[in-house]
C-alpha cells in the first residue's frame, strides 16, 4: 500500500539501537522509514521501546548507535528545537501560566515571527480545533477534551512537516477519545503532515493509522497496514496483541500448496494456512479470530474440516453474541457471531460442530 | 426521583421547605453550624496560643512605643500643671510646688529614677538631677523656686521645663521620632538630629539593602540546588536534601563561629591563599568583621529557607514543559526563562519573602561577625533591650521595621500577588 | 497500701526541700560563676541547709528589670554591675538591704567602713572589683613591650590590630587616657562637648584597626588566634588565660579602669530572709577572699586583701594579680556610675553612630 508504493524516506530509523545503562538493550537494531504524508503508530506493550523511540525523534534521548535522518538529514546531533517538529504529548504539557492563546503564540515568537503573522496563525490553528472562543482561557479552566485540541493545535500552529504524538489520548474517557481519533485522522488527512503516534491501544492504531509497527521487547515485530496486521499476523505476538485471537497448539501432519493439516494434542485435524511453518512434523500454534468460526455447516467451504464443541456460556452484548466453547480440551475457545435477523442462540450445553475457512486460520510459530 | 421532590415542599410563597415544614436555607444553615462550631472548637487553641503568644506582645510592644508613664504616673501633680498652661509659660512658683510636692513623694516611693530615666532619655544628662534632689526634697519649705534652685540651679534651665512639658503626656510619638532621627526643640518643633547622633535611618536603609542582597545570593545559590533536588532521583535527592537540611540541625552559634573559624586574618581561607600563594601574608583579606562577613554568614543561614520554598515548588513541575517548550523551538535557555522560570516564581516569592523578612530581623550573625559595618537595626534594637534599657526606642524601631515589612509585604502583593506564594 | 505511704511520705519531703530551703542566684556565667559557686554557694549551703540555684544570664540586669515589671520573680539574688545597681534601685525595682546586717570585720571593724568606698549602696553590697585593662601578646612584641594606655593607641609604634568592647562605657575612657588626659580627670573631661570630640578624635585614629567584641571571651580568642595582638579585656580574662592556659598574654595595668559586682536582690523575691541571709554570708570577708582563688578580681573588703593566697594551682600568687594591689593602681580610673546614669543614654547613641557610619 502506501509504504511500497511512495515511501520516500522522510523520516528513517537505521540500525538504530539504544541502552540507558550500558548493560541491556531497550532498542535493539531499528530499521524503519516513514513516508511523507504517512501516518505511523508505533504499538506495543509498555517497555517495548516505542515511547524511546518517539523521544530519540524529537531528540530528548540520544541514540547508543545508529542514525536517524528527517527529510534526507541526520538529526542525531541536532538539539530538539531545531527539529521543527511538533509534539503532542500524553499530559498535554500546556503552559499553565500561558492563556491559550500565549500558548500557541509561543512557538511563533521563539521564531520571530511578527504579530499580525502571529495572530493570523494561531487564529486558524485554533478555528481548526474548533477552539476559536477559548484563546482568552487558561489551560486550568479547559477540559480534558479542550485541553487536547489545544495542545494539537499548538504543534501544528508552526507548520512542522512532522508531528510526534505520544499516548495524547490516554487521558481521554472512551467517548471522546473515540471522537478525537476521528478529528486527528481529519487533521492529518487535510494537513498532509506526517504524524508518528504511539499509543498502546490496539482499537487507536487500527483506526487511525496508514500503517501500524508493532514493538515488542526492543524490536518491531511487524510493520503493515492495520488490514494485514489483524488480518495476516506474521508471529504469535502480533496474533495474540492485536485483536482477539483463538490458539490452538498442535503439530504440522501436512502441507502443501500454502495449506497445512495441523493435528491437535487431542487428535482432531483442522485446516490452516502455513505462515511461519514449513515442513511436517513442525510443532505450531494455529491462530482463529473468533468472528471467522462458523457453526452453520451450510456457511463453510465444501472442504473444510469440522471439529466437535461444546457450549460453555454464551453472552448477549447487543450488536453480537459472544460463545464460550470447549473445544481440543480447552474452555477458551471463543466464536462471535453478527446479531442478523434469525441468527441462532446458542445454548450451553449444546454439542456443535464448527470449521472456518483454511486461510482464516494461520498457523504460526508455537511461542 | 419522585420521592425526593416530594420531601421538598414548596410554600405558597415559593421557597422551597424540608419535610417538616422548616425553609430548606434555614435547615442548611443549622446543620452547616454545627460543622462549623466543631471545626471551630478544633482550631481554638491555636487561635488562643496566637493571640497570648503574638497579638498580645506585638500589641504590647505597640503600646510601649508611643507611651511611657515613667514620669506623668510619678509626677501626678507637675503633670496637671504641665496640662492647666500653654506651651512655653515659665514655670511660676505653683509649677516649683508641684515639683517639690512630687519629688517629695517619689523618694518616698523611689521612682525618683524612674522619672529621670525617662526626662533623660529626651535630654541627656538631667537623671543625676533628679535623684540628687529628690534625696534633698524631703527638706523643701516655701517658697519651694528658691528652694529648689538651691539645691541645683539647673532647674532654672527653660529646656529642661520645655523637655518635662513633652515628657508629661504618657502618649507621646517623641519615640518613633528618635526612632527615625527626629527630634524635638524647645519649642516642640520636630527637627531633625543632630549629625552625630543620626544612626537609624541610615541603618535601616543599611538592613533593607544587606537583606536584600542576601536574598538575591540565597537565590542565585538556592535555585540550582533546589532544582538538582527536584530531579535526581529521590535517594540521591534525599541524600542531597540532608545536606541541605544539614546546617538547620547545627546550632546558630556552632555555625556562626565556623565562619569565624574560616574567614579571619589567620583563618583558614587566608592561609590557604597565603600558602598557595595567591595572596602574601602582609595582604590578607579582611572577610570578617565587616559587611562581608556579615553577608557571607547569612546567606549561609538563611539558604535552606529559600531552597525548601523552592524544592517544593520544583518536584512536581513535570519535565514535559520543559520539553514541550523545546519541541516548540524553544533553545534550553529560552525554554528554562519562559516555561521553567515563570512555574517556579512561588516558591521563589516564597522563599525570597522569606529570607528577607528573617534577614532584616537577625541580629546574632551581624554582633558576632559584622565588626562595626555589618552591624543591623535589629543589632540597635538588641542594644535598647538589654543595656540601655531604653525599651520604648527599642519597641519604637521594632514597630518601624514591622511597618516597614509589612509595605514591603503589600508590595508584594500588589506586584506578584500573595496568592502566588508557596511555602511548601 | 504500703508503696503509697511510703511514697506519699517521699514526696512530702521532696515538696519540703523545694520550698523552703532554696533560693536562686543569677550571674554572669563562665568562670565568673565557677568562682562564686565554690567560694560561695557551697560554704553557704554547708553552714546553713539552704540549697543555692545558679543561673546565668549575659546580662542579670537585663532579666531582673523585666521580671520585676512583670511581676514574675524568680530570682532571689543577682549579680550586677554598680550602674545597672544604683539605676534599678533608684527605680524601685531592688529591696533595700541594711548595711548594719552585713559582718563585721574579723578585727571588729564594722561592715560600713570595711568595704571599699563605692562597693556599699542602698540597695546593693559590692563583691569584687573586677577592672578592664589592656592586654597583648607578647609574642607579637619581641623588642620593645606596650607598656602604657597610650602604647594601645600607638599603631605606628606598636603595629597590629587592635580590639575593643563594643560599648561606650571604658572605651572612651580609655580613649581619653591614651589621649594623655589623667585618671583623675578623665569624667570631667567626659563632661563636656570637647571632652566627647576628643575621645571620638582619638578613635578616629584607630577605627579601622579595631576589631569590636562584645561577649567577654571574645578578647582571649581574639588574641590566641593572632587576630589581633592587642585588646581591651576583663583582667580575670587574661589571667585565665595567661596561668591556666600558658599564653603569653600580658596585662597592662596603667589606664585599667575598675568597677564593682554587687549583689542586689529583686523587689518581689520569693526567698527575701534566705536572699539577704545569703548576701550577708558572701560578703563576708573570709568568703571574699577565697573567690580571689578561683578568680583574679579584688575583693570588695579591705579586711580580704591579706587573706588572699594562692591560686587553685597552689603556686600563683594571686595578690599582684588584683586590680586593687597598690602597683596597679597608680593610674587607675574608678568607673563612675553618676557619670554614666547621666550620660550612657547619649554617649551610647553618639558611640553607635560613629560606629556604623
Amino acid at each position: 500500500m502506501v509504504s511500497s508504493t511512495r515511501n520516500d524516506g522522510f523520516v528513517v530509523f537505521e540500525h538504530v539501537q539504544k541502552s540507558y545503562d550500558g548493560e541491556s538493550l531497550v532498542v535493539k537494531d531499528l530499521n524503519l522509514a516513514i513516508s511523507k504524508g504517512e501516518f505511523l503508530t508505533m504499538l506495543g506493550p509498555s517497555g517495548s521501546g516505542k515511547t524511546t523511540c518517539l523521544m530519540m525523534l524529537a531528540g530528548f534521548e540520544t541514540a547508543t548507535h545508529g542514525e536517524i535522518r528527517l527529510d534526507g538529514r541526520p538529526i542525531n546531533s541536532v538539539p530538539p528545537h531545531k527539529r521543527g517538529i511538533g509534539m503532542v504529548f500524553q499530559n498535554y504539557a500546556l503552559f499553565p501560566h500561558m492563556t491559550v492563546g500565549e500558548n500557541l503564540s509561543f512557538p511563533l515568537e521563539v521564531r520571530g515571527i511578527g504579530k499580525a503573522d502571529r495572530e493570523q496563525k494561531i487564529r486558524r490553528a485554533l478555528d481548526m480545533v474548533q477552539m476559536g472562543a477559548f484563546a482568552n482561557r487558561r489551560p486550568a479552566q479547559l477540559s480534558g477534551g479542550q485541553q487536547q485540541r489545544i495542545a494539537l493545535a499548538r504543534a501544528l500552529v508552526f507548520d512542522p512537516k512532522l508531528v510526534l504524538m505520544d499516548e495524547p489520548l490516554g487521558a481521554l474517557d472512551k467517548q471522546l477519545r473515540e471522537h478525537m481519533q476521528f478529528e486527528i485522522k481529519h487533521l492529518h488527512e487535510t494537513l498532509g503532515i506526517t504524524v508518528v503516534y504511539v499509543t498502546h491501544d490496539q482499537g487507536e492504531a487500527l483506526t487511525m493509522s496508514d500503517r501500524i509497527a508493532v514493538f515488542n521487547d526492543g524490536r518491531i515485530q511487524q510493520l503493515a497496514p492495520p488490514s494485514d496486521l489483524y488480518e495476516r499476523p506474521q508471529n504469535s505476538f502480533v496474533a495474540g496483541f492485536i485483536g482477539e485471537n483463538n490458539k490452538l497448539p498442535g503439530t504440522v501432519e501436512e502441507i502443501a500448496e500454502g495449506r497445512a493439516l495441523v493435528r491437535l494434542a487431542t487428535g482432531e485435524l483442522i485446516d490452516a494456512t502455513p505462515v511461519n511453518v514449513s515442513r511436517q512434523g513442525q510443532k505450531t500454534l494455529v491462530s482463529i479470530r473468533p468472528e471467522r468460526v462458523e457453526f452453520k455447516p451450510e456457511m463453510l467451504p465444501p472442504n473444510a474440516h469440522l471439529i466437535d464443541a461444546e457450549v460453555m456460556e454464551f453472552i448477549y452484548m447487543g450488536d453480537i453474541f459472544r460463545t464460550r466453547l470447549k473445544v481440543a480440551g480447552s474452555e477458551e475457545f471463543v466464536i462471535k457471531s453478527r446479531n442478523t435477523l434469525g441468527q441462532r442462540m446458542l445454548e450451553p450445553g449444546e454439542k456443535i460442530r464448527i470449521g472456518w475457512a483454511p486461510q482464516d486460520a494461520r498457523a504460526l510459530d508455537p511461542l | 426521583m419522585a420521592d425526593a421532590t416530594a420531601d421538598l415542599a414548596a410554600e405558597p410563597t415559593g421557597r422551597l421547605t424540608t419535610a417538616d415544614g422548616r425553609p430548606l436555607k434555614t435547615a442548611l444553615a443549622r446543620a452547616q453550624a454545627r460543622a462549623r462550631r466543631r471545626a471551630f472548637l478544633l482550631v481554638l487553641p491555636l487561635l488562643l496560643f496566637i493571640l497570648v503568644t503574638f497579638i498580645v506582645p506585638i500589641g504590647q510592644m505597640l503600646h510601649r512605643s508611643i507611651h511611657n508613664d515613667g514620669f506623668s504616673a510619678n509626677m501626678p501633680l507637675l503633670s496637671q500643671w504641665f496640662a492647666r498652661t500653654e506651651p512655653g509659660t515659665a514655670p511660676d512658683e505653683a509649677a516649683y510646688a508641684a515639683l517639690a510636692a512630687d519629688l517629695q513623694a517619689a523618694a518616698k516611693a523611689k521612682t525618683v529614677g524612674v522619672v529621670g530615666t525617662r526626662v533623660n532619655y529626651e535630654m541627656p544628662g538631667t537623671r543625676s538631677l533628679f535623684t540628687s534632689t529628690g534625696r534633698k526634697a524631703r527638706g523643701f519649705e516655701p517658697p519651694y523656686r528658691e528652694a529648689i534652685l538651691q539645691a541645683d540651679p539647673k532647674w532654672a534651665d527653660p529646656t529642661l521645663w520645655g523637655t518635662m512639658r513633652q515628657v508629661s503626656q504618657a502618649y507621646s510619638p517623641n519615640f518613633f521620632l528618635a526612632a527615625v532621627d527626629l527630634a524635638r526643640d524647645n519649642e516642640g518643633n520636630i527637627v531633625q538630629a543632630p549629625p552625630e547622633r543620626r544612626v537609624y535611618l541610615m541603618l535601616f536603609q543599611r538592613t533593607f539593602l544587606i537583606a536584600g542582597l542576601i536574598t538575591v545570593l540565597c537565590l542565585l545559590l538556592g535555585f540550582p540546588v533546589a532544582h538538582l533536588l527536584a530531579t535526581l532521583p529521590l535517594r540521591a535527592s534525599n541524600l542531597l536534601m540532608i545536606l541541605v537540611l544539614l546546617p538547620f540541625w547545627t546550632s546558630l552559634l556552632v555555625r556562626t563561629t565556623s565562619w569565624i573559624v574560616l574567614l579571619q586574618g589567620q583563618g583558614v581561607v587566608n592561609n590557604t591563599l597565603v600558602a598557595t600563594g595567591l595572596i602574601t601574608d602582609q595582604n590578607r583579606m579582611q572577610m570578617i568583621y565587616n559587611q562581608t562577613g556579615t553577608i557571607i554568614a547569612m546567606t549561609h543561614i538563611l539558604l535552606p529557607f529559600m531552597i525548601l520554598p523552592l524544592y517544593s515548588v520544583m518536584r512536581p513541575i513535570p519535565p514535559t514543559y520543559v520539553r514541550a517548550a523545546r519541541s516548540l523551538g524553544a533553545s534550553s535557555w529560552t525554554a528554562f526563562r519562559r516555561v521553567y522560570l515563570p512555574q517556579t516564581l512561588p516558591g521563589i516569592g516564597a522563599g525570597a519573602l522569606l529570607v528577607f523578612i528573617l534577614g532584616v530581623g537577625y541580629y546574632i550573625t551581624p554582633a558576632l561577625v559584622g565588626g562595626a559595618s555589618g552591624q543591623l537595626i535589629s543589632n540597635l534594637i538588641a542594644f535598647h533591650m538589654q543595656d540601655s534599657l531604653n525599651w520604648s526606642l527599642a519597641a519604637a524601631l521594632a514597630a518601624v521595621l514591622l511597618g516597614l515589612v509589612l509595605i514591603l509585604y503589600w508590595l508584594y502583593d500588589r506586584l506578584v500577588g500573595i496568592d502566588n506564594l508557596k511555602l511548601g | 497500701m504500703k508503696t503509697a505511704l511510703v511514697l506519699s511520705s517521699a514526696l512530702t519531703a521532696v515538696a519540703f526541700a523545694a520550698s523552703a530551703e532554696e533560693i536562686t542566684v543569677m550571674s554572669w556565667g563562665g568562670a565568673y560563676t565557677v568562682s562564686q559557686v565554690e567560694a560561695f554557694h557551697k560554704p553557704f549551703t554547708a553552714a546553713t541547709g539552704i540549697n543555692v540555684i545558679s543561673v546565668d544570664a549575659d546580662n542579670p540586669a537585663t532579666p531582673l528589670k523585666a521580671m520585676v515589671e512583670a511581676n514574675n520573680v524568680s530570682v532571689d539574688v543577682a549579680d550586677v554591675n554598680t550602674s545597672d545597681a544604683v539605676r534599678l534601685c533608684d527605680e524601685g525595682q531592688l529591696e533595700e538591704i541594711d548595711p548594719a546586717s552585713l559582718p563585721p570585720a574579723p578585727d571588729g571593724t564594722p561592715a560600713t567602713e570595711d568595704f571599699l568606698p563605692g562597693a556599699l549602696s542602698d540597695c546593693a553590697v559590692g563583691n569584687i572589683v573586677y577592672s578592664m585593662v589592656v592586654a597583648y601578646d607578647a609574642s607579637k612584641f619581641p623588642d620593645d613591650k606596650p607598656a602604657t594606655i597610650g602604647d594601645f593607641f600607638d599603631t605606628a609604634k606598636f603595629p597590629g590590630k587592635r580590639a575593643m568592647w563594643k560599648s561606650a562605657k571604658t572605651t572612651l575612657e580609655m580613649a581619653l587616657m591614651g589621649d594623655g588626659v589623667p585618671a583623675a580627670e578623665v569624667y570631667d573631661v567626659l563632661g563636656t562637648p570637647e571632652g566627647v570630640e576628643r575621645a571620638f578624635a582619638k578613635l578616629d585614629s584607630v577605627k579601622g584597626q579595631i576589631v569590636w567584641w562584645e561577649a567577654g571571651a571574645q578578647p582571649v580568642q581574639l588574641l590566641a588566634d593572632g587576630e589581633v595582638a592587642m585588646t581591651t579585656a576583663y583582667n580575670g580574662r587574661i589571667f585565665a588565660a595567661a596561668v591556666t592556659e600558658n599564653k603569653p598574654f600580658v596585662a597592662i595595668w596603667d589606664g585599667q579602669v575598675y568597677e564593682y559586682d554587687l549583689f542586689v536582690i529583686p523587689k518581689g523575691a520569693a526567698n527575701l530572709e534566705a536572699a539577704k541571709k545569703f548576701v550577708a554570708f558572701a560578703t563576708g570577708t573570709q568568703p571574699l577572699a577565697d573567690q580571689a582563688k578561683w578568680i583574679s578580681y579584688g575583693p570588695a573588703r579591705k579586711s580580704s586583701g591579706p587573706l588572699v593566697g594562692l591560686f587553685q594551682d597552689g603556686k600563683t600568687e594571686m595578690a599582684p594579680h588584683m586590680p586593687t594591689a597598690a602597683a596597679n593602681l597608680t593610674n587607675a580610673l574608678p568607673s563612675s556610675y553618676e557619670f554614666w546614669v547621666d550620660h550612657e543614654a547619649e554617649l551610647a547613641e553618639r558611640f553607635n553612630a560613629w560606629l556604623a557610619n
